[in-house]
This record gives structure tokens, sequence and C-alpha cells, in this order.
């Protein structure tokens, strides 16, 4: 089962539908129990990156944090990425769980803040989330704080500079956009993290 | 580079779209749900779901044809229509909406768009205007209950205003541009667009592709919504796409 994990932040509906859609066994929960026995991990997250406290304080991050350990594979979306790096302008005070160096920051002021619409992806072809995901790929972001271009970035996008569209490291994964609201190329990508 | 979206609306009363657009391999050109998908496939970016039924037959169908539209829409959904209330806004969005729009009521009570983006997040959240021309010919009115009446507020200080209480992104409708088929008014989306640092939405008048080119352009446009277009002229959004792209407007292509 992949467990969508529900902590008090924004809508999951529409990752639970893209999942129902490709036929997987998932289940959105805010029970840390649940997320423990998960075969795979989702953690998507619309808006402040203030609402990720919740996850330690409800014991969901130590439940993410030690099935990672465990190996069990983990796709971080939107806030959710930004959570795996070590912390966020927008929340100075909230850590991230930090699995990935750096901090997110806001865009520069000469382009419009938010970050909407659908951009292009430049990707390594060493992926395995977008294995067989045709080259600058376009997909749809919504967001006003981004993750620093690192060693894990896997897809780059340029708006105001480039930063980290996607991120991968041995099983643990995020996209800053939504692969679910993304047509066919974010299903194709979803469709390639439960197959892991 | 961030591309320009084109926004594909569905007018809907009482569970069936009215303008319904011929689509060719479409069993029912009425079913908000079918068009949706037809429009997603053919290159929509997103899709804004508006739904123009009296307020008696609204709740019982809305919620339905939500569910049934999302399930199978894996782009931007947009649901707006008589939204009143922080609650009318969760049921929306659990029916699958990833965005309600809000006129009406917002401008009533402009903490509705508080509260809403505090629960869903601002990019949840879109305030719709629909804004006439003053008699000076140099300001705009913001108009409510679909354009029957006037609201007394400058359409682009209410713009700055909703931006300050937390929209996520701007849907302006030009009354006197829709349904003319003569171009979106650039002179209005541009004074909004300036104002505001959040994306805006053109609409009203679309009747070609120049009309795009015109309010991506001299409009500043973030993002273009057209209904009727897709009856005459561009059946495929694609189609409307690639002519956009050969004249230096970025689109998201191939769709």
């Amino acid at each position: 089962m992949i467990a969508i994990v529900d902590y008090g932040a924004g809508n999951l509906v529409s990752v639970k539908k893209a999942l129902d859609w490709l036929g997987q066994d998932c289940a959105i929960t805010s029970d840390p129990g649940t997320v423990a026995k998960a075969a795979k991990i989702v953690l998507p997250g619309v808006g402040h990156f203030a609402s990720t406290v919740a996850l330690a304080r409800s014991g969901l991050q130590d439940a993410i944090a030690d099935a990672i350990g465990r190996g069990v594979p983990f796709l971080g979306i939107c806030v959710g990425m930004q959570w795996m790096y070590e912390r966020s302008q927008e929340s100075p005070e909230t850590p991230g769980l930090g699995l990935l160096p750096g901090k997110c920051e806001r865009f520069p002021t000469r382009v419009k803040s938010p970050h909407v619409g659908w951009n292009q992806l430049e990707i390594a072809a060493s992926s395995r989330l977008f294995r067989a995901v045709p080259p600058l790929p376009f997909v749809y972001f919504t967001h006003s704080f981004r993750a620093p271009v690192c060693e894990t970035t896997t897809a780059c996008c340029e708006y105001g500079g480039s930063f980290s569209a996607a991120v991968e490291r041995d099983h643990i994964f995020g996209v800053q956009f939504h692969p679910e609201k993304s047509g066919e190329i974010g299903l194709k990508l979803l469709g390639n993290f439960c197959a892991l | 580079m961030l591309t320009k979206r084109i926004i594909a609306c569905l007018d809907v009363d009482n569970g069936r779209v009215v303008k319904g657009i011929q689509f060719l391999n479409l069993q029912d050109a009425g079913d908000p749900a079918a068009l949706a998908k037809a429009h997603s496939e053919s290159g929509a970016d997103e899709i804004v779901l508006l739904d123009i039924s009296a307020a008696h037959q609204r709740r019982a169908t809305l919620l339905d044809t939500v569910r049934r539209a999302a399930a199978q829409l894996f782009i931007p959904f947009t649901v707006g229509g008589g939204i009143r209330t922080l609650e009318e806004a969760a049921a929306v969005f659990s029916a699958g909406a990833d965005k309600i729009s809000i006129n009406s009521a917002a401008l009533a009570d402009p903490s509705l768009i508080t509260r809403i983006a505090a629960r869903f997040g601002s990019q949840a959240v879109v305030v719709a205007i629909d804004a006439k021309r003053r008699a000076d010919g140099l300001h705009w009115e913001a108009f409510t209950q679909g354009g029957r009446t006037p609201s007394g507020r400058d359409a682009v200080e209410w713009a700055r205003e909703a931006e300050s209480s937390g929209a996520g992104e701007i849907l302006l409708t030009s009354m006197n541009r829709d349904g003319t088929a003569s171009g979106f008014d650039c002179e209005l989306t541009r004074a909004v667009a300036d104002t505001v640092r959040i994306p805006v939405i053109a609409s009203g008048g679309a009747g070609g592709a120049q009309h795009f080119v015109e309010v991506f352009g001299e409009g500043h446009a973030d993002a273009a919504l057209a209904a009727s277009i897709f009856h005459y002229g561009y059946s495929r959004i694609a189609d409307l796409k690639q002519e956009l792209g050969s004249q230096g407007i970025p689109v998201r292509w191939p769709c």
C-alpha cells in the first residue's frame, strides 16, 4: 500500500485520484502506524512550509524517517520536496528533514511570484523517476519558494535563475512541480515511482 | 521558460454545458466531464468550470459534476459559480477541484479569500472579477451577480485588495468584450497585471489567435481563457497553440 501522508496542509484528493487512476493500492493517512507499514510513501504539500511542523508533532516525521532508513521509497511533492532540505526561508524556525543540503529561498524580485503554470525541465538521463519521459517535458508548477540545485538534482527549471525541479538519491525522490496535475508526463512519472 | 496558459472554460447549467462544443468521437457534447477530458486531450493547459445554474438547482448537481470531471482530469481544474462560504469551497475541493473561483461573495466579504487561502493555500483561490469600462473610458468597475449588479468598486483597486487578502490568481473578464469575439481588453488586462504580482487570466473577447498574441504581449496576461472560440476556427486547442508558438508566444508544446 502507498501511504499519502495527510498533515492537514491543503488538498490531497488530486494525488489520490492520480494513483487510483494508475490502479495503485493507496490511502490518505495521518496515522504514523499506517505510514510505518506502507510499501511506499508520498508526501504531498501545498501551502506554507510552517505547516510541516505538524509532521514532527504528530509522530509522522519519525515514521517517515524510520521508513526511509529501511529503504522504503519516498516521494515528496512541492512543499513535501522542500521539507527534504535543511530549512526554508519561508519559515526559518521550522526545520526540514535535512536529507538534502541547503535551504529553500524566495524567487528574486525581478520575476513574478508565485511561479504558476507550465514550465520546461532539463532532465538528467540517469533519472529513474523520469525513465521513458521525453526530453524537455513541460510540467505544472505553483510555488513561491524554490530549492537550490544540488548534487542530487535530476531536473532543473529556469525561472529567475535555475532551480531544482526534481531530486533523486537512492530511494528518495522529490519534485517541486505537481505530477498529479502535469498530464500524461506526470502520470508517467508517478507510474515510474509506483513501479520501483 | 514559463509558458502562457490557454484555459478552456465550461459554462455549466444544471449539470449540462451550455454553448457545448462539438468534438469528434464525443457521444454527449453537453456532459461537462466528457468535455473537460476532451479539452484536456486537445491541448488545454487548464480547465475552468463555471456553474451558472439558478441557486436552487446548484447544490444537487455541482458536486457530482465536479467529481465526475475530476476523476479523469490530470491538469489543473478550477471550479466557480455561487461559492459563498468556506464550507462550500471545502466541498468543491473534496470533490476534486484544485482551485475555486469566487466573485460576488469575495466582494461582499474579502475575508472569505483569506479564510479559504489559510486552509487550502493561496494557489487554490482564484478571485474572478467581472469588469465594465466606466463612462470616462479610463477606469473599470467590478460587477457582481453574474454581471447584473454594479459594486461601485474600481476593478484595479479591487484586484489589489484581493491579492493582499490572499488570492493566488485573478480571473479578469471584460464585460464589454465578453461574447463579442472582437479581442480581449488589453488595456484592462494590463492595468490589472501591472498592479498585482499574482498571475492574471484574461477573459472575454477571444475571437482568433491574434487576440491571444495581443493579450499576452500588450496586455501582459499570464493566461487567457476562452469558451466560444472553440466553436469555430479552432476546434483543437493544439492548433491554436501551434499558431501562437509560431508567433513567438511561449506555449506548452507538444501538449
